[in-house]
């Protein structure tokens, strides 16, 4: 056995320990050479951060597989699950809607409520996944050295991987119920970036947080609930009231909806000002998250 | 200590190193027991100095063994060394990869088939999915659990857990191998098996980290040895002057000082 390492050992730096220098302090996880020096709250290199990151990337999706796997989605009845639940739910906000509203919304306002639902709710999946992945992380965190950020990662995977099987229901409601399809659907790609960046951002920012505060979850349940009703989703962007505007300006993902809502209702290229507002709030989110939670990272395995 | 040639290549160098845990005695930090207790200053935290200015070095192809009392900071010094635990001072170098065998578990998450785990664990230690496919059935084939591989962990005995444990460890070929209480897993013919495969790793040029309580293996299969007391490196010499000096200490020897064997049993 050792046969194995011979190839590795010869690209060693053998000779003797010399000072630190830079250069030591770039191979964090990597197999050559590793300085653990104090930094509890700070950051770690970033940019060997981010290479290692991409390196073990292949941890990240097999960890939303696995994830997954003992979530049954790869079985019938699961997958029928999951797209069955939020389906419910839709139906229950409209008829919902339409009795608070006395007016039909129609088959059109459907089309709008399931949508903006739909992606919703990959936001908080990501979120509510996210929230116990650094926490139940567990064995892993205290005995292996990786970057953690790939456990909040693998929650934004898995929530997009769940999140798939809905547009596929939701694509027959859009044909019947929505505008014409054209060029202007393409937008949906940006905006639904936009709407990662920022479900990264707060899984970051959550997955940290919950290791401070273990109740954070139980908080997160109510503030995702509160969250749904204050966004365009139950209702058009375009319905609320003056008095309550600076609402929609204040929640991240408002802009985002009202965007994603343009597109997909009206047939749209969504309006500027929300773009570029939900661009602001997501790479915000992304940043304060992933800055926070990375300087944190190392502290993680006292604290568990 | 002479024996410790300068000229041998440092494969861990831990210089002047302190570790510091701030515990809170509550059970569990929550957002709820903060918000009721702002205003009022009364934090109920305790430090507790897990590593004490420990500097030592460890040559290539040599095994370090680390006795100590439970407590003394031994488990704390093997996550300092992994690059899991942060140093509060001082600093750890480390030349080579890395494979861990920390507290019996390579990050073995119980609900999950042993394939899982094993998959997941070295992909996280960095390996990629073709060395993973390479060794998984050396792994599986060491451990003799060919039968339980696709059953959740929970369902597995403490002996399978450890031997399992023990096999990816084992099979990760490592440059620098850390193990911690991981000899004294499994029935009687597993530990001779991985006493065995240490007793060769020992010799192929691998460094190793061996934390035990079983002193006959340290005395056996290590080339030097350190003794940490409540965070302090005490001792860092020969193992058998490292192992009297700490059964003496301890006060388990015999009055004719013949060590007493149920400390020295481990195989």
């Amino acid at each position: 056995m050792g046969r194995g390492i011979d190839h590795l050992a010869s690209q060693l730096p053998v000779t003797a320990p010399t000072a630190p220098t830079a250069r030591d302090r770039t191979d964090e996880f990597t197999s050559a050479t590793h300085v653990y020096e104090p930094h509890k709250v700070g950051l770690p290199p970033l940019g060997p951060y981010l290479r290692e990151l991409w390196r073990r990337r292949e941890f990240a999706f097999e960890l939303s597989r696995t994830e997954l796997r003992s979530q049954h989605f790869n079985t019938v009845f699961g997958q029928l699950w999951l797209v069955l639940n939020p389906l419910l739910l839709a139906c229950v906000y409209f008829v919902l809607v339409d009795i608070l509203r006395r007016r039909s919304g129609g088959l059109e306002f459907f089309a709008h409520l399931m949508g903006a639902l739909f992606v919703f709710n990959f936001v908080t999946d990501a979120i509510r996944q996210a929230v116990r992945s650094v926490t139940g992380g567990g064995k892993l965190i205290l005995n292996t050295a990786f970057p953690r950020v790939m456990l909040p990662g693998a929650s934004v995977l898995t929530a997009f991987k769940r999140f798939l099987p809905t547009m596929i229901i939701f694509a027959p409601v859009y044909i019947a119920a929505g505008p014409t399809p054209g060029p202007e659907l393409l937008w949906l790609i940006p905006v639904f970036a936009l709407f990662v960046i920022l479900a990264s951002g707060i899984s970051m920012l959550v997955a940290a947080g919950q290791v401070y505060f273990r109740d954070l979850k139980n908080f997160l349940t109510y503030a995702l609930r509160i969250w749904l009703y204050g966004s365009p989703i139950l209702y058009f962007a375009s319905e609320v009231p003056e008095r309550y505007h600076f609402l929609l300006v204040l929640n991240p993902v408002a802009p985002l909806l009202a965007a994603w809502s343009s597109i997909v209702d009206e047939g749209m290229a969504p309006e500027s000002g929300d773009l570029l507002l939900g661009a602001a709030w997501g790479v915000a989110l992304f940043l304060t998250g992933g800055l926070f939670f990375i300087s944190r990272e190392r502290e993680f395995a006292v604290r568990l | 200590m002479s024996s410790l040639s300068a000229s041998d290549r440092v494969r861990i160098r831990v210089d002047d190193v302190s570790v510091t845990y701030r515990t809170s005695l509550e059970r569990a930090p929550t957002l709820r027991s903060t918000l009721t207790r702002l205003g009022r200053r009364e934090r109920v935290i305790k430090e507790i100095q897990a590593l004490r200015g420990v500097s030592f070095e460890v040559g290539h192809g040599k095994v370090m063994g680390i006795v100590g009392a439970n407590g003394a900071g031994k488990s704390t010094l093997m996550r300092t060394v992994a690059g899991i635990l942060p140093p509060n001072t001082g600093r750890v170098e480390v030349h080579g990869r890395v494979s861990t065998l920390l507290s019996l578990g390579v990050g073995f998450n119980k609900q999950l088939t042993g394939r899982e785990n094993v998959v997941l664990g070295g992909l996280a230690a960095g390996l990629t999915r073709a060395e993973l496919l390479e060794k998984y059935d050396e792994i599986v084939d060491f451990a003799e659990l060919e039968e339980f591989m696709d059953m959740p962990m929970r369902t597995y005995s403490a002996g399978m857990y450890g031997r399992l444990a023990f096999a990816v460890a084992m099979t990760m070929h490592p440059e620098i191998l850390i193990i911690d209480e991981a000899l004294s897993v499994g029935d009687a013919r597993f530990r001779r098996k991985s006493f065995e495969r240490m007793r060769q790793l020992c010799q192929e040029d691998h460094t190793i980290l061996l934390v035990s309580h079983a002193l006959g293996t340290i005395e056996k299969l290590c080339d030097e040895c350190i003794w940490m007391h409540k965070g302090l490196l005490r001792m860092w010499d020969e193992p058998t002057a490292v192992v009297e000096a700490y059964t003496d200490f301890l006060g388990v020897r015999d009055a004719d000082k013949e060590p007493d064997p149920v400390t020295m049993e481990d195989l």
